[in-house]
């Protein structure tokens, strides 16, 4: 299938190095500590975040750092056919595991020992790209939860059909079986925290998808952070500063 | 801008579920004019002084894409909801209208309307989709007439009569196709106009002439629903129609529901579907099985056979039919293959045809639309109707011909003309013919093609000399030995004697994957070629000509770069070692077949070429006969060879090709170095290995032969290709010419070797049987086959030398690969046959001769025969054509006799006949081989 025209646009109209719209919001949910709502084209995440606080089942707990528990799920009405979706399967287990070792990867557990971190994060809406935008929600709640980070954590993917580079893969080009590269980073350290790889690609080709990612991830950044700094702005406003 | 799409799709287990999808609007998607100020004109591509600017509809495409594909028509707007509704109902004209979009010559804009801003409509409510579609189609031109201003002229041509109604009343320019092309004042182009179904009429006036025509002559197709409902209960089944190729009557679909092939016979139950179209069958009553074929052949009056090249494998032979009409009944009384007709056509397979024009009287008034019937070269495609103004040029010439529809209410199917090639009987026209019929890729090499080549006079670089890869085996007395005057010499040999008395044997085959890289546009074209095609008077080549005859070419007394397979061997012919490496060589001769034949059989010659030569000889000798133990068969087949007048291109002479002890020595160790990197690259790469295997023929496929053999008295084992070799060795006649001849009979029983990927198939499929050789592949002919460059980089990459490309990993893409190569190969042999055939024919046409000839085959009528020295076989009527059957004549089946029933004549099968061939012209401009009996 053609995944790039000729005229070099994709299924749904954007070029290969675009990404789908982002849009964020923070503070949805009120009774968690921090919370955030993220998009990326018509994939919707909401992630909530408890913590720091006194760690609920006492075996689990470590001396000398926090401890970071993630859940992930997908609401029930996220994909347009109305299946019931386990909460315990595989699938989510093993995006749970990634999500808390990407986040813990920033955090800093150090400062807050004895203590517990939750993250909640639900697929709203699902139309490919999910992982990078659990953690971007994620990313976007701690900072509303206003839990030390070392950096911010942003994520993105990248795909590669008709030999194009593709940033930003929706459900579509998703399905499609290609290589599908998802990169979670600290842009400001510039450090790699996550690098998954669906099916197989050439070296040479690896670095480019990677680079692209690489970009994305930075693109999501600089809005988070925009984000974030308008947030604070407005806090500071509402107290009165 | 960002827009949501949603609809409801129905997926395939029946389910309806709503789908949303994104669709961004976008503003910098530009107007592809050149006059432009506010777009990009870098990617324009509509010319500046285009006056009138064309927007298409998608009927127009759809149906007229031999007119678009005519120069004339330029400066062309394609808007993306037109491609994207061509792609969905038909992908060839899909496929052709891309390739207009991307040729530099033509000046094809495609306009992504959209994902444009200003040219997205959304689907109103209550809007059928073709009506949306109609509307983004003219609120798209419209947006290009106000974009571009009044200097130029935007129209929208479309044959929807509602929607070119409103184009108008909204002020767009709007025309049909006819009127336009009517304005362009050449009437030539109103040729490739297809006729709209509406102006079908005064056609069907025409044929009133003819009673019968007007009848209902087929039966119409059954609807989609019903088919697909039909084809799930299991009453009909689905298959790509064969025609049988020297019997345009019959039919075969080999359908996987009832996993046979369905025989259709007659025109009448074909259908109206064409050769590979795919159909959907209705098994006829079993009781209908044998009436409905003898029915047909009351019918099938236009049956003639023609004489034609001996055919070199089953591929090629005519399929066996049942055996013959009224003695059959009891012989034969069930038929063991079920019987169909075709209920409709679920996939058609329509492209354009070569062929002429029936002759026919010239009309009164000439430059008026004329009605005529096109016959293709093909036999398998019925007569095409068209109309056209010109019929006085083109009743003399090849042309081509698409097809456009064929009503259940006519006889023949309707077309129209798309392009003329020359003049029937030309040797260049006929030529072109087989390169058509044949699919040959025959244009020259494109500019990126040759941009791929490394700059000429091209010799061995230092870099070359360097590369710890590459072993430099100058030192060698390397020699090749091909047909006299071959330019591109792809292999070569060498043979040393090592100090304990064993050979040092290596094939050195030219290093084409050192300048053919993989992913290179010169690389695609190797690839869709697939093989070099000889023909009788000249060659197409897989790769351009500096490559074939220069750089590559192993000449003598230069330095050429080459992938070598060294064995150590004993004087037993025992493979002691063997090894692979790139090379650098300096071939010290370049001879022909004879003149190495010649060096070995004078005994004065001492030199140590010609001791290298004779050492090789008896290694293969003792190679050859080791293989002939293991079951190897040596079949035979009636090869011939022109002698082509160097000014003319006209044949002078034709002789059976002769094959000399050093054909069989080159031979030899090309098979031998073929095997060797079969088993390096399969053991390296399981999985993704290009070989060639040999399927073994079926008791049924050797049916004919043994039929044949027992009509002599012969007993044939074919049990084992070994029993087969063994029995074909004791065949011996009384006349020297027997043995060869039913080895002839017996290749002909065989289907051809194909390439395949070894991951597809199961480890025992892949045995070679003519060869009778587990493993085998194709190494040797990099330069004019693409299958021996893929070999090549394989075994590069099992040798850790190049990267395996990332082609491999793909298995579906490498199976299409090697079914492309099958297809080509095959195409281009056809091709090479027909090309020998057109000479032959060229050849008689001024010498009328007698000849030795054979009986192959007893038929009602007459029988066939095969003309050994010319390698042809054609029919002999012993009763002409009208008195068909005539009761003079009958035939003994077992016994494979034809006598006269006063029993003052008889022939059998295998009997040598004297036969007179002449060229005669039964009608103007189709000349054809008469065979007569003296």
């Amino acid at each position: 299938m053609e995944y790039v025209s000729p005229e070099g646009l994709r299924l749904d109209g954007r070029r290969p190095m675009e990404m789908r719209q982002i849009r964020a919001e923070i503070g949805t949910i009120m009774k968690a500590d921090g919370s955030a709502v993220f998009e990326m084209g018509n994939t919707k995440v909401v992630a909530a975040v408890y913590g720091p606080r006194e760690v609920q089942n006492r075996g689990q707990q470590i001396s000398d750092k926090a401890l970071v528990r993630c859940e992930y799920s997908m609401a029930n009405f996220s994909t347009g056919d109305r299946m019931r979706k386990p909460k315990g399967d595989r699938r989510s287990t093993e995006i749970s595991l990634v999500i808390r070792q990407t986040m813990e990867e920033s955090i800093l557990t150090h400062l807050m020992p004895r203590s517990q971190i939750d993250i909640y994060v639900q697929v709203l809406q699902a139309d490919g790209g999910t992982r990078s935008a659990c953690i971007n929600a994620a990313t976007l709640a701690l900072a509303d939860a206003g839990i030390p980070m070392r950096d911010l954590v942003t994520s993105c993917s990248a795909g590669y059909l008709n030999s194009t580079p593709l940033l930003d893969l929706n459900y579509v080009e998703d399905s499609a079986g290609g290589p599908d590269v998802t990169l979670g980073i600290l842009p400001k350290l510039d450090k790699v925290t996550l690098l998954q790889m669906d099916s197989k690609l050439p070296i040479d080709i690896f670095e480019n998808v990677m680079q692209l990612a690489t970009e994305g991830c930075k693109a999501v950044a600089n809005y988070i952070r925009e984000l974030l700094l308008e947030n604070t702005k407005e806090l500071e406003y509402r107290r009165g500063v | 801008m960002l827009h949501s799409k949603s609809f409801v799709k129905k997926s395939r287990a029946g389910r309806v579920t709503k789908v949303v999808r994104e669709h961004y609007l976008r503003d910098d998607i530009y107007c592809g004019a050149s006059i432009c100020k506010v777009c990009d004109s870098s990617v324009a591509r509509l010319s500046a002084s285009a006056s009138t600017i064309l927007v298409l509809d998608t009927n127009v495409v759809l149906n007229q894409i031999d007119l678009l594909e005519n120069p004339a028509i330029d400066d062309v707007v394609v808007l993306s909801v037109v491609l994207d509704e061509v792609k969905n109902k038909n992908m060839a004209v899909y496929n052709r209208l891309r390739a207009l979009c991307s040729n530099s010559l033509r000046k094809f804009f495609v306009f992504s309307n959209e994902h444009h801003k200003d040219t997205y409509v959304k689907e109103m409510s209550g809007e059928s989709k073709n009506d949306r579609n109609d509307r983004a189609i003219r609120v798209a031109s419209q947006w290009y007439q106000s974009h571009l201003g009044d200097e130029v002229r935007v129209l929208l041509i479309t044959n929807d009569r509602e929607n070119r109604r409103k184009a108008v009343e909204e002020g767009i320019f709007a025309e049909t196709v006819e009127s336009y092309v009517k304005s362009l004042g050449q009437p030539d182009l109103l040729d490739l106009l297809v006729q709209p179904a509406s102006e079908d009429v005064d056609m069907a006036e025409v044929e009133d002439l003819r009673p019968s025509k007007r009848k209902v002559i087929y039966n119409e197709h059954k609807p989609m629903s019903e088919i697909t409902s039909g084809l799930h209960r299991g009453i009909y089944h689905q298959g790509k129609l064969r025609v049988n190729r020297y019997n345009p009557f019959e039919a075969y679909v080999g359908s996987e529901s009832i996993g046979d092939e369905i025989v259709i016979y007659g025109r009448t139950n074909m259908n109206r579907a064409f050769d590979s179209d795919i159909v959907a069958v209705e098994l006829l009553p079993q009781d209908q099985w044998h009436e409905e074929k003898s029915l047909s052949i009351a019918e099938d009056e236009e049956d003639e056979e023609d004489v034609h090249l001996v055919p070199s494998s089953a591929d090629d032979a005519p399929r066996t039919t049942l055996p013959q009409q009224d003695s059959s009944r009891e012989t034969n009384p069930v038929s063991y293959r079920p019987f169909g007709r075709v209920v409709g056509i679920i996939k058609r397979n329509w492209h354009s045809y070569c062929g002429s024009l029936e002759p026919m009287p010239m009309p009164a008034g000439s430059g008026s639309v004329a009605n005529a019937l096109f016959v293709s070269k093909d036999r398998r495609i019925p007569k095409i109707r068209i109309q056209t103004r010109q019929l006085e040029n083109l009743l003399d010439k090849r042309i081509i011909v698409a097809v456009d529809s064929w009503d259940f209410l006519s006889r023949y199917p309707s077309g129209h003309y798309v392009r003329t090639i020359g003049e029937i009987g030309d040797r260049d026209t006929e030529s072109e013919v087989v390169l058509i019929e044949n699919d040959i890729i025959s244009r020259p090499f494109s500019a990126q093609v040759l941009a791929c080549l490394p700059p000429l006079p091209w010799s061995v670089s230092p870099i070359d000399l360097s590369n710890p890869n590459r072993m430099d085996l100058c030192h060698l007395r390397v020699f090749s030995v091909d047909p006299p005057g071959c330019k591109d010499i792809d292999d070569a040999l060498h043979c040393s004697t090592l100090p304990n008395g064993n050979f040092e044997v290596g094939v050195h085959i030219a290093d084409v994957t050192n300048f053919v890289f993989p992913g290179t546009p010169l690389d695609d074209e190797a690839a869709q070629r697939g093989t070099s095609t000889y023909l009788v008077e000249r060659r197409i080549d897989m790769l351009p000509k500096p490559l074939t005859e220069d750089i590559c070419s192993l000449r003598a007394d230069v330095e050429r770069l080459a992938f070598s397979v060294i064995w150590e061997m004993t004087p037993e012919a025992e493979v002691i070692s063997t090894r692979f490496t790139k090379s650098i060589i300096k071939s010290s001769a370049a001879m022909s077949y004879v003149e190495a034949q010649a060096r070995m059989d004078d005994s004065r010659l001492m030199d140590p070429l010609t001791t290298d030569l004779r050492n090789m000889n008896t290694l293969a000798k003792i190679m050859r006969l080791r293989r002939i133990d293991r079951g190897a068969l040596t079949l035979a087949s009636a090869e011939v060879k022109f002698q082509i007048d160097t000014e003319t291109h006209d044949p002078l002479d034709i002789g059976m090709y002769q094959i000399r002890e050093a054909n069989q020595m080159v031979e030899e160790f090309m098979l031998a170095a073929n095997v060797s990197v079969a088993k390096q690259i399969l053991d390296h790469f399981p999985l993704c290995s290009l070989l060639r295997r040999h399927p073994t023929p079926t008791r049924e496929m050797l049916e004919p032969l043994l039929r044949t053999a027992a009509a002599v008295g012969l007993h044939l084992d074919v049990s084992s290709s070994k029993a087969l070799a063994d029995s074909l060795d004791h065949a011996l006649g009384d006349d020297p010419y027997f043995n060869k001849l039913i080895r002839i009979l017996a290749t002909r029983c065989m289907t051809q070797a194909v390439y395949f990927c070894s991951g597809d198939l199961s480890r025992p499929e892949y045995h070679h049987y003519g060869l009778a050789a587990p493993l085998y592949t194709h190494f040797t002919s990099p330069i004019r086959r693409y299958a021996d460059v893929i070999v090549h980089r394989l075994l590069a990459a099992s040798l850790n030398i190049d990267k395996l490309p990332s082609i491999f990993q793909d298995r579906p893409q490498l199976t299409s690969i090697s079914d492309n190569l099958n297809y080509r190969h095959r195409n281009a042999q056809m091709a090479g046959r027909a090309s020998v055939e057109l000479h032959t024919l060229i050849y008689f046409r001024k010498r009328p001769t007698d000849a030795e000839a054979r009986i192959v085959k007893i038929r009602s009528n007459g029988f066939i025969v095969f003309v050994p020295k010319y390698g042809i076989e054609g029919p002999v009527y012993l009763t002409s054509r009208a008195e068909k059957g005539g009761g003079e004549w009958y035939v003994d089946e077992p016994q494979q006799k034809i006598k006269k029933m006063d029993g003052s004549l008889s022939y059998s099968v295998l009997q040598a006949v004297k036969i007179h061939m002449e060229v005669v012209e039964p009608q103007p401009n189709r000349p054809k081989l008469q065979l007569t009996l003296i």
